[in-house]
């Protein structure tokens, strides 16, 4: 573990093979490098919201998604250093044990939106493991690109809820200037989810 | 009426109104001022509940509920807000509806020490984050509170958080 990143993974090619389908789901990004992938992986669609701020906020907003939206899946995409922020919601989803509810984790190890700080992943601790402690029944890590067919199937062949962390090479996200007005992403994705 | 009668019925006229509301999600840190409005939310089959790990949660998860036209509501003790401030600028920013019940420690009666600081921070938190604050003493107060920060949370779309004081509440014995 010592030498984290040990990863292959590229992450700007890994959400679009990660879900073909995108359009089949109602789409969560955390902050920073997450949204950034998401954001342009999806050109923004109005089946998505990206957060820029409220650290720790992806997998609770995705979970809430999901339980109002039962006939919906619903896809979180957070980052190592977002979800060790509000790490408890991993024992709240277990607890609840949403069956439409998807979690990706984009590992990098570090805090690339500052600066490339190491995290704690780059160090001695295990997403995945937590995850599995917390009690979510399906996980998966991830670090090679050889391994992400299977991730994908993982994603939608094992019970929900589901936690997948695909450990990614540093560097930068995807470079795309998002829209920062929430109140107005807000509407849209409602306006979009109500003429479904 | 006992102080336990009385939390039945005031916790009651709450769930009436939330449930009548359309609120389906009572997402949850546990204290005793909310142990009775949570066990109303799980047994009635329109609403459940969701027990959270820390406040901070439950503001999220309020906000991810609207986003497809659901409704939800935060309950928490006093010492929870002070989890919640950075998480509230999804409402500030999003103009999401946002209902918290806060039941109070940390001021009228109170013995413990370590409940008054975060407890006499409540309302700043709250107001500095652009929640409005509306507090209740007295049980005759409460209907009236209840529908006002029903309309200005699930209609208005403001963030609001109904303060159920202690003076309402009744002090914890030590």
């Amino acid at each position: 573990m010592a030498d984290f990143p040990d990863s292959t993974i590229d992450r700007k090619t890994l959400l679009t093979q990660l879900f073909p389908n995108p359009e089949n789901y109602l789409l969560l990004a955390g902050l920073a490098g997450t949204a950034k992938d998401s954001a342009a992986w999806t050109q923004e669609a109005d089946n998505l919201i990206t957060l820029g701020g409220a650290m720790g906020a992806a997998v609770s907003m995705g979970l809430g998604m999901a339980l109002s939206a039962p006939d919906r899946q619903v896809a979180v995409m957070t980052g190592d250093g977002e979800l060790l922020m509000n790490a408890g919601v991993l024992a709240t989803v277990a607890s609840v044990m949403p069956d439409n509810l998807t979690i990706v984790c984009v590992d990098n190890g570090q805090h690339g939106e500052t600066g490339g700080q190491p995290g704690h992943t780059s160090r001695r601790t295990d997403l995945a493991k937590m995850a599995e402690g917390a009690g979510i029944p399906s996980v998966m890590t991830i670090s090679s690109p050889d391994e992400i067919p299977a991730a994908a199937k993982f994603l939608t062949d094992t019970p929900a809820p589901r936690f997948l962390c695909a450990r990614v090479m540093p560097g930068a996200p995807t470079v795309y200037k998002r829209n920062w007005d929430l109140a107005e992403c807000r509407l849209i994705f409602k306006r979009a989810f109500s003429a479904r | 009426m006992s102080t336990a009668l009385s939390q039945q019925d005031w916790s009651k006229r709450i769930f009436d109104k939330l449930a009548g509301a359309g609120v389906t999600l009572f997402s949850y840190v546990p204290d005793f001022g909310n142990s009775v409005l949570v066990e109303m939310a799980d047994e009635d089959n329109r609403t459940r509940t969701v027990l959270l790990s820390s406040e901070q949660e439950g503001v999220a998860l309020c906000a991810g509920a609207d986003l497809v036209g659901g409704r939800g509501v935060l309950l928490m003790q006093s010492s929870g807000v002070g989890n919640v401030p950075n998480m509230l600028s999804l409402i500030q920013g999003g103009r999401f509806p946002m209902l918290m019940i806060v039941t109070m420690r940390g001021e009228y009666g109170e013995q413990n020490p370590w409940q008054y600081p975060m407890g006499q921070a409540v309302v700043p938190v709250l107001e500095a984050m652009g929640v409005q604050c509306i507090r209740v003493e007295r049980d005759d107060e409460l209907d009236q509170a209840v529908d006002s920060a029903i309309s200005a949370s699930y209609v208005a779309g403001q963030g609001v958080a109904l303060i159920l004081t202690q003076k309402f509440l009744g002090a914890k014995a030590f």
